[in-house]
């Protein structure tokens, strides 16, 4: 423990040292280590741990009455992906298209608030976090009304034949919506929004509106400006929002429960089912880690191919 | 993107005189689509806040019927509702308490000091945010299966304060690293003693952090499902009672209660708000 | 302790000996010994990175030296933290505690130390800063020489044995600056307390101080009175960082007598010997430095009123640049290289255009010898830059 801690720690009382001695006395230069201890340890035992025991749980075999064993069963990993493959594809379909509707909705509310609410802008940073306050489940389940068979939304888009286009598109069934595809990407991009557009509006805030400006004083067409300040300047928060919605609704499986059917199941959906239903826990196991180093792996190559590393 | 405020090009002064209406268009595509948005995340809530004063016939509140004020004047009506709305708010009361002050205390560390493993406790804190609620919510139950630890209050606590942690150290390590140290130099400057230095200064300056921190962890908390799902054994917490009323048949209690919470919380942005501008004025 | 022994003299001295700071390899200051008299009016003058604010921050106690000892009024303090010793700093950008008003941050010093009463002391305080109708505004809602005069207050009101301060002018625009610097020095006169000044900026180290130090590398190049280091500057750096030097490369003819004969691009030049603060034997080399304003400049067709005795160089004015209070000149010499010349504008001689064959001529008293071993441009370019 040779670390040199930086001057004036806070909440230690400096004893007089004595005279002669000019290094840092060891009580202060443990101090950081005393302060992380307590949050450290309780990461380490109730979440790294717990991955460590998942990752053997997956490589066990047994059952529920003579008990699991590690038993080196990798199989369980090839059973799980053969069974599950499609629910994987799915859960990464869903979510992906789920992020860029995100993206694309939340871009212009973002720029809203950033440069022209002026003074509504508390007002719409309100309206946009407020709803967190509700719980989600209940807003999802909102979405069953809004969505309703016979309800206006559907109606309309009867009445416009595009119910017999997404039909034909595969991404909804007869003349409804819930229970079918779009319902669940519906649900999913509503629930994560918030997630992408307050990075957006974080990182969009900072642009100076003078840039703008100096801009368009250099012949650039709003658009051009579009594409090469403002986007560019943004993009920590499209980086930071994309991951924000992408991850969690990859592993989602409320809203394939509550606004899906069983067609549209997610590998959420099967890892709960598994675990809490099934009570095959090595099974649940696997395919949670799979899950787990499929979005590592995703969300890390998609941070050095945006080439922006400093998002903690 | 008409419409950003730039000075116009050129070629857009000539006398390119297009429709008006479309030009006007073009100028607030942005506004348009911004509100539209709005409109789409707002919307659930306002269905929500109708459905609350709704009669339906079944078991079920998705349409709408009669209007009526039963579910406001008798929100406790419905078994174990305000039980497990109670038990939600005194789980996401001490989550905020263990997160934000657990959390505090390693955003201080990384912001303030030096030391080894610096990059490894970046990890460790990084990557509770970008896992899967599933997975953790799965790892976690498996610990305490194969511990035999009791399922109930205290696993869904502990796993709470697990994943707050993180948002809240994000939170206020960006607070800290953004205070001057020289405003600490010159507590001490001013014959103020570490400890002077640290309630007086750095604690007041850091308390928005710490405070948004909280308020994060506080609204994760209480609306989480997933994770306590899995780790809640029997124990009925307010996100599982809805969810478990999804299936046996939805009380329009839950709109009210969704909806008072969300009025409560616009009020107290509201009032801070106003509290804030009076400040600055007087 | 003298020039203020009739006022309020409160200030202490400062005695440093041997100290040095080191980070890892990088020495911020070598080994330094410095006394600051009581009372006095110190600058520690340097381009930034030279250790002068670590050398205050020593002095403070935000920084422990790695060697040597600081002494108060003769008490050691070297291992005493800052808040318990009889020095308060005027922070760089000022520090100001953004949570708490101006009042409350001008008591913040009394109410550390257990005063209950400060109502009295804060209000004379912001009287004296002339902000008292401020008291109850956040420091953020003050401007730039508002939240200078706030931070001088809140460290004032300690009466401390030295008040220490950190380029506490450098963020304000140049005419409030010259204003301050009025402000700071009437205020050190008043309380008579010894202030120790950190500063990038010459003038402003030569307008306040009664001594200023200046520091390079880590090291005190000389230490003085303005006057002094501007008239007899010892190195080459403080030549060129103090205002600009003509610094011509010559070789001693004649050593020995009072007055040193140089020899530079065929011409003659006399320099005092005591002004020269390098050795100076005969066929060496020495640098003969003179001031811009000290040189005066003839048309070729007028070198014949040249004063008998003057140091003369003939030349070429290849650029000139007119101010106002004088003329700037460039004057190419030929086997020399470039000289500043800078003329007040009394007479002006219209000949004198770029291109005009010029005679440069100086007394030799205002010539200054130094030794040639040293890099001819150090400091050169410095004196504007932000600390």
């Amino acid at each position: 423990m040779t670390t040199t801690a930086r001057p004036a720690p806070p909440d230690e009382q400096a004893d007089p040292a004595p005279l002669e001695v000019r290094r840092t006395p060891a009580r202060k230069r443990l101090v950081p280590y005393w302060l992380l201890l307590p949050g450290i340890l309780w990461l380490l035992v109730f979440f790294a741990a717990p991955l460590v025991y998942q990752a053997s749980t997956s490589i066990q075999t047994g059952s529920l009455e003579e008990g699991f064993k590690v038993t080196w069963h990798f199989a369980t990993y090839w059973d799980a992906l053969g069974e599950y493959w499609p629910q994987f594809v799915r859960s990464v379909g869903f979510a992906a298209v789920a992020t860029v509707l995100c993206l694309l909705l939340g871009y212009p509310l973002a720029y809203l608030i950033a440069f022209k609410a002026g003074r509504w802008r508390n007002v719409v940073m309100i309206l946009v976090i407020a709803p967190f306050f509700t719980s989600f489940l209940i807003r999802t389940l909102a979405w069953k009304t809004i969505l309703a068979d016979g309800g206006p939304v559907v109606g309309a888009l009867n009445s416009l034949h595009i119910l017999d286009l997404t039909s034909a598109l595969g991404i909804t069934e007869g003349h409804r919506v819930l229970a079918t595809p779009l319902a669940v990407v519906c649900g999913l991009t509503y629930n994560f929004l918030p997630f992408m557009i307050l990075p957006l509006y974080t990182s969009l805030e900072r642009i100076d509106p003078r840039l703008h400006e100096a801009a368009g004083d250099l012949y650039a067409r709003p658009a051009t400006t579009f594409r090469r300040v403002t986007f560019p300047l943004s993009m920590p928060g499209v980086v930071a929002g994309t991951l924000l919605t992408f991850i969690p609704a990859a592993g989602d499986y409320i809203n394939a429960e509550l606004l899906g059917s069983t067609d549209q199941k997610m590998i959420g959906n099967v890892i709960q089912s598994q675990f809490l239903r099934v009570l095959d826990y090595p099974t649940a196991a696997a395919l949670s880690f799979i899950l787990m180093a499929a979005i590592l792996a995703m969300v890390t190559i998609y941070i050095r191919k945006s080439g922006t590393e400093d998002l903690v | 993107m008409a419409a950003t405020g730039t000075t116009a090009t050129p070629s857009t002064t000539a006398a390119r005189t297009p429709n008006k209406g479309l030009r006007w268009l073009r100028r607030n595509i942005i506004t348009i689509a911004g509100l539209a948005t709005l409109a789409y995340l707002v919307l659930p809530n306002v269905i929500v806040m109708v459905f609350s004063f709704n009669k339906p016939n079944g078991r079920f509140n998705y349409q709408w019927q009669r209007f009526s004020t039963d579910a406001w004047t008798d929100p406790c009506g419905v078994a174990d509702l305000c039980g497990s709305l109670g038990l939600s708010l005194q789980i996401a009361v001490w989550a905020t308490v263990g997160a934000t002050v657990l959390g505090t205390m390693i955003a201080f560390a990384l912001a303030r000091y030096r030391f080894r493993a610096r990059a490894g406790v970046n990890t460790l804190i990084f990557l509770p945010m970008a896992m899967p609620e599933v997975v953790m919510a799965a790892s976690l139950a498996t610990l305490f299966l194969n511990m035999g630890i009791q399922f109930g209050f205290w696993t869904i606590l502990i796993a709470h304060i697990m994943f707050c942690l993180s948002f809240v150290v994000t939170a206020v390590k960006a607070r800290v690293m953004s205070m001057d140290p020289r405003l600490e130099q010159a507590a001490q400057d001013l014959y103020a003693s570490p400890v002077q230095t640290f309630l007086r200064v750095t604690l007041p300056i850091a308390a928005p952090g710490i405070a948004s921190g909280a308020l994060l962890s506080f609204a994760l908390s209480f609306d989480d499902f997933i994770i306590t799902n899995f780790n809640a054994g029997s124990t009925v917490t307010f996100p599982m009672f809805v969810w478990g009323s999804a299936q046996r048949g939805t009380p329009v209690q839950i709109n009210v209660i969704g909806t008072a919470m969300f009025l409560v919380a616009v009020l107290c942005v509201v009032v801070g708000q106003l509290a804030g501008k009076r400040r600055k004025r007087s | 302790m003298t020039k203020n022994a009739n006022t309020r003299s409160s200030g202490g001295d400062v005695r440093l000996q041997g100290i040095s700071k080191t980070y890892g390899s990088f020495t911020a200051v070598h080994p330094l010994d410095l006394t600051v008299p009581a009372g006095s009016f110190f600058a520690l003058l340097g381009a930034s990175g030279c250790g002068k604010t670590t050398t205050l921050r020593m002095i403070a106690g935000l920084e422990e030296p790695t060697t040597g000892t600081v002494e108060l009024s003769g008490q050691d303090v070297t291992v005493l933290p800052p808040y318990k010793r009889q020095v308060n700093t005027v922070f760089q950008n000022y520090a100001l505690f953004p949570h708490l008003d101006i009042y409350e941050n001008v008591a913040f010093g009394l109410r550390r130390r257990g005063i209950k009463s400060v109502k009295k002391q804060v209000e004379e305080m912001l009287d004296l800063v002339q902000l008292g109708p401020m008291a109850r505004r956040k420091p953020q809602q003050l401007s730039g020489g508002q939240q200078q005069r706030v931070a001088v207050a809140r460290a004032l009101i300690n009466h401390p044995q030295v008040l220490l301060l950190d380029e506490p002018l450098g963020a304000l625009d140049l005419k409030l600056r010259r204003q301050m610097q009025l402000e700071l020095k009437r205020i050190q006169t008043e309380v008579g307390i010894t202030f120790v000044h950190v500063t990038h900026d010459q003038e402003e180290a030569m307008t306040m101080a009664d001594t200023v130090a200046v520091m390079n590398g880590g090291r005190v190049e000389q230490l003085g009175a303005p006057a002094d280091l501007y008239e007899n500057p010892a190195t080459t750096f403080v030549a060129n960082f103090l205002g600009t030097s003509n610094l011509i490369e010559a070789e001693v003819v004649e050593a020995g007598g009072e007055e040193l004969l140089l020899k530079a691009a065929g011409g003659k030049l006399r320099l005092p010997a005591a002004r020269c603060s390098a050795s100076a034997r005969t066929g060496e080399k020495v640098l003969a430095g003179v001031r811009p304003e000290k040189v005066a400049l003839r048309h070729t067709d007028d070198a014949g009123s040249v004063p008998e005795g003057h140091n003369r160089l003939s030349g070429r004015i290849k650029d000139a640049s007119f101010i106002g209070v004088s003329t700037q000149y460039v004057v190419e010499v030929p086997g020399l290289g470039e000289l500043a010349v800078y003329e007040q504008n009394i007479e002006r001689d219209g000949r004198l255009v770029p291109g005009a064959e010029i005679v440069l001529h100086w007394s030799p008293a205002h010539t200054f010898g130094l030794d040639a071993t040293q890099d001819i441009q150090a400091g050169a370019d410095l004196d504007e830059e932000a600390a």
